[in-house]
């Protein structure tokens, strides 16, 4: 199923009698997910993510703006009958209720013609156990269970009764860095299975970047970015993109631009064509550095960090927002471990140019100096 | 050993009192259901046996006040327990002036007994000036006025059970809210998504979640209603044999120091039957609330 969010704004009134200020959580949203696509809505804590899933499965009523499923505007329908899967970031298992009992529970919710009968039921409940690998613990209470199984509860639970679209809240936070590396792949598998419309939560972009098919990047309510994960990555539209994706962080300096040469210091590192005179940030991702003996950009080396695949040198620039660089080089290459300085060429292709006030990415192809 | 020395020594204050004013005086009755023809001016007794039960078991006041107290137990608990439930639903669901209204049905809680004797005079009581508040509503629909006080017996077991039940209610009501509060949103957000109706979130979610809390409810006010005997002095005065209102208790504290008193193992008999019949109670209610609440 399609969704598609038009102009969607939610503004919470303010809890404190005193402040009369309002919270705008999300704002002036626009966004359409295509059908059986996983979707990773990724921003910082507190940017309205988890507001922006809730008004999606109605369980929060927009302050304006409207919401489609398909071709239906589903804006003005409560939660039950918009045909939505939630997971909770805490899963929300009833306790009381043994496994079986919490995955059967939707569907005695069910009326009419859509009543199933107990046998129905079990086997659509076994089915949906079965998909998410918890069948031997059907008997189980939520309590005896690990975080990672719980998990896999709550999405047997969100799953049996078919929803059009599945709803996942931060579902890997609560789980160890391990399992989450286990679950997500697990997430992946039971979407492609059941080609059901996915959109997670997260603040991790790390697990974003590695499952979905496309995410999107919200800050304080505000759509920044939205698309493959790669291009997002090779292409961020503003700082704040930039900074959000990949880990080692990307490496931000205060530069300028004097007659189409970037400087970052009194170091020109590449030339930029038909840009005028201004201040900009300068990004440059972890992997866009290539160490060489008379490179444009000198730097102070703190360390050498040696991976096996790759190594990492940590430097420092005055002119540099990070209190270190890191630059990810191939261990082919010869640095000397003790050397004090480092110089490096720049790759253009990862090097990203910022307006200094607004973080806009300035759009212009950096070419290697001449 | 050194450690359970200083252990014990630390108990000892706690071990001496609860000795001296509980175990003692609970074993003193024991001993004392059991002495025949108990004297308490001379401290003597002419046999042991079970002779002070078969009296209290034939002795009709007793009766009468065993059948009372069942009376009251049987329809105030549940009773209040519900309205409570009631009540904290709707407290937990209102926002405006919610405060106002917790702080309303909490005002029984903490009002003087006396003052609150009064306010039911005012509802029931007849007197030279006044048919009673209550009566007065029923004379507006067209009915009979009625002696709640001193009149027949279901008119006076009226007014003690809307009295114990309206006396009970804040505690209750106190606790439920607090109870439902404890629930989490998350789950009424899991059912919600999950199409459950109202009443089924109700009795699949809410009532599950705050069972421990509603048989807490229940096994205190099955023993706070068998122990009743102050509201029965409040409404009807002390003679309550005479009124037919009397209480196991207030059959206890009768034969202790009422008219009829000077019979300590009378008194010691009927309080252990008492505690036999709570005890009972308990262990049932107990037993049914392990089936009932797990998780």
């Amino acid at each position: 199923m399609e969704v598609t969010l038009q102009n969607l704004t939610k503004i919470f009134p303010s809890r404190n009698r005193k402040s009369k200020e309002s919270v705008t959580a999300v704002s002036d949203f626009s966004l359409t997910i295509p059908d059986g696509k996983l979707i990773g809505l990724l921003g910082p804590s507190g940017c309205g993510k988890s507001t922006l899933l809730n008004l999606i499965s109605g369980l929060e009523k927009p302050t304006s703006g409207r919401i489609f499923f398909g071709g239906d505007d589903v804006t003005e329908l409560p939660p039950e009958v918009r045909g939505v899967g939630l997971v909770f970031q805490n899963y929300a298992l009833y306790p009381h209720l043994t496994v079986l009992q919490n995955i059967l529970f939707p569907l005695e919710n069910l009326k009419g013609d859509k009543k199933l009968t107990k046998q129905q039921m079990l086997e659509k409940a076994n089915e949906a156990a079965s998909l998410v690998q918890i069948s031997e613990y059907l008997e189980r209470k939520p309590s005896q269970l690990s975080g990672g199984q719980q998990q896999r509860v709550a999405i047997a639970r969100a799953l049996v009764k078919m929803p059009k679209i599945l709803l996942l809240d931060e579902p890997l936070s609560n789980l160890d860095a391990r399992l989450r590396l286990q679950t997500r792949e697990e997430l992946r598998r039971i979407q492609r299975e059941t080609g059901i419309t996915t959109i997670f939560v997260t603040h991790d972009q790390e697990e974003a970047m590695s499952i979905s098919d496309m995410i999107v990047v919200m800050k304080e309510g505000v759509l920044n970015q939205i698309g493959r994960p790669q291009d997002v990555y090779d292409e961020p539209v503003n700082l704040f993109v930039a900074k959000f994706l990949g880990t080692p962080p990307i490496n931000v300096f205060r530069g300028r631009v004097e007659s189409e040469r970037l400087m970052i210091g009194n170091e020109s590192v590449l030339e930029v064509k038909g840009v005028s005179d201004r201040e900009v940030w300068i990004g440059v991702r972890p992997e866009g550095f290539i160490p060489c003996e008379n490179g444009t950009l000198t730097c102070a080396q703190t360390a050498i960090e040696v991976m096996g695949r790759d190594m990492t040198v940590v430097a420092s620039h005055p002119d540099c927002e990070n209190a270190n660089i890191r630059a990810i080089i191939s261990s082919e290459m010869k640095v000397c471990e003790s050397a004090k300085e480092a110089r490096f060429d720049l790759k253009p292709n990862k090097t990203f140019i910022f307006e200094a006030g607004s973080g806009e990415r300035i759009a212009c192809g950096p070419v290697p100096l001449a | 050993m050194k450690n359970d020395r200083k252990a014990w020594l630390y108990l000892l204050p706690a071990i001496l009192f609860l000795g001296a004013f509980m175990v003692y005086p609970l074993v003193d009755v024991l001993v004392y259901s059991f002495e025949e023809g108990y004297n308490s001016a001379s401290q003597t007794f002419m046999g042991v046996g079970g002779y002070n039960y078969s009296y209290v078991l034939h002795d009709p006041y007793f009766l009468q006040a065993v059948k009372n107290t069942f009376i009251l137990v049987i329809i105030t608990v549940p009773v209040s327990t519900g309205l409570a439930l009631l009540i904290s639903l709707g407290l937990n669901s209102i926002k405006k002036l919610k405060e106002l209204y917790q702080t309303v049905y909490f005002l029984p809680y903490v009002t003087n007994t006396l003052a609150v004797g009064l306010v039911f005079m005012i509802l029931f009581k007849k007197t030279a000036y006044t048919e009673g508040m209550v009566n007065m509503l029923i004379n507006l629909f067209g009915g009979k006025s009625v002696d709640f006080i001193d009149g027949p017996y279901w008119a006076k077991m009226f007014v003690l059970c809307f009295y114990t039940v309206w006396i009970v209610l804040p505690f209750k009501i106190l606790i439920l809210t607090s109870a439902l509060a404890s629930v989490k949103q998350d789950y009424y957000n899991a059912a919600k998504v999950d199409g459950a109706s109202k009443w089924r979130i109700f009795t699949r979610i809410t009532l599950p979640m705050i069972s421990p809390m509603i048989f807490y409810l229940v096994i205190t006010g099955f023993i706070g209603a068998f122990k009743a005997y102050s509201d029965a002095v409040a409404l009807f005065g002390t003679n309550l044999n005479a009124a037919k209102m009397n209480t196991i208790v207030g059959y206890v504290y009768d034969m202790l120091y009422g008219d009829s008193g000077g019979y300590p193992s009378y008194a010691s008999a009927a309080a252990l039957i008492l505690f036999g019949i709570v005890f009972t109670i308990t262990v049932i209610n107990l037993m049914i609330s392990k089936k009932q609440v797990q998780y």
